[in-house]
């Protein structure tokens, strides 16, 4: 019955991430990473999308921040973040996000402060959704894991 | 990507440290005589990249921007490969490719950045003194094709 539960574990993961895939909220980029992973480093994506959120949220404040300002106009600064979350999104695969970034870049370049805080909140919509979507896809490795060191129980 | 696949390439390209004659200790399979440097202001990306590297057995330090990747030079410090991003604070990625070839380092310096539109940018890139260009997301099949090119010079 626990291998069961392991099995069906790693069938709803791999549903979620199927979902994901068809969505466009991530791209092959997401596996590559996952292949990263390995015995020296099993929790190697836990890892760094940790730390993508973790950069993402202090990007997306600074965002905000600078569109908020009454005076904003230092388009160029915008253009360092996005490039920087582009970038970092790429890397893990969060296609969504990265492709909200180019139009949002694309927003600062024309100067265009109303198309820049459209941009933002589709933005935080769009990580806020794979932020969630993500977590979800970590608590099922996990339980799917605890589900199968229940099934090998360490000899002693 | 299994060891054996890894294992694989490094044979094809020639740079895997062969294990045999190698006294006992030898705890890797995939080890190689190969150093890199990653320079890149992200941290997400230090992460990848340097993993990517650790995989296929390339001992390899991180740096977060061109500076500090000039000082690590200064201080006799070489590498065989250079990931170089493009965009840093403090000293960008064609800044610190000049600088790295003025001082006559002759790594091999493979630039990594996002997608970019403005071509005269990553021209200037090259120009600054780059063997390979490679776009973001890196991999580890873009990273052994930027090796090949380590194998070829060395």
């Amino acid at each position: 019955m626990l291998g069961l539960g392991a099995d069906r574990l790693r069938a709803d993961m791999n549903r979620l991430l199927a979902l994901l895939f068809h969505q466009g909220v991530l791209d092959e980029q997401f596996l590559q990473l996952q292949q990263l992973q390995d015995e020296t480093s099993p929790n190697f994506v836990c890892e760094v999308v940790n730390i993508y959120f973790h950069e993402s949220e202090k990007l997306l404040r600074n965002l905000r921040g600078l569109l908020m300002e009454r005076d904003f106009s230092d388009y160029k600064k915008m253009g360092i973040h996005l490039n920087q979350f582009m970038g970092s999104s790429s890397s893990i695969g969060a296609k969504r996000v990265r492709n909200v970034c180019v139009a949002f870049r694309a927003a600062s370049e024309q100067n265009n402060r109303a198309g820049c805080l459209r941009a933002l909140e589709l933005l935080e919509n769009e990580y806020c959704y794979l932020k969630n979507k993500l977590h979800e896809l970590f608590q099922i490795e996990q339980q799917r894991v605890l589900a199968a060191g229940a099934r090998y129980p360490m000899q002693n | 990507m299994s060891s054996n696949n890894t294992e694989n390439w490094m044979k094809d390209i020639g740079v895997l440290d062969h294990p045999s004659g190698v006294g006992e200790g030898s705890t890797t399979s995939a080890a190689t005589n190969i150093t890199a440097l990653v320079v890149d202001d992200d941290s997400v990306n230090q992460m990848i990249h340097s993993k990517i590297l650790e995989n296929l057995g390339i001992q390899n330090q991180v740096v977060r921007n061109g500076k500090e990747a000039v000082d690590l030079h200064s201080s006799g410090n070489n590498f065989d490969l250079i990931l170089m991003d493009m965009d840093m604070p403090v000293m960008n990625g064609i800044e610190a490719t000049r600088k790295l070839r003025a001082m006559g380092v002759r790594s091999i310096i493979a630039g990594v950045s996002t997608c970019t539109r403005d071509e005269r940018e990553q021209k200037e890139f090259m120009e600054a003194g780059l063997d390979d260009f490679q776009e973001k997301p890196l991999t580890t099949p873009k990273v052994v094709s930027i090796l090949q090119k380590v194998n070829k010079k060395c």
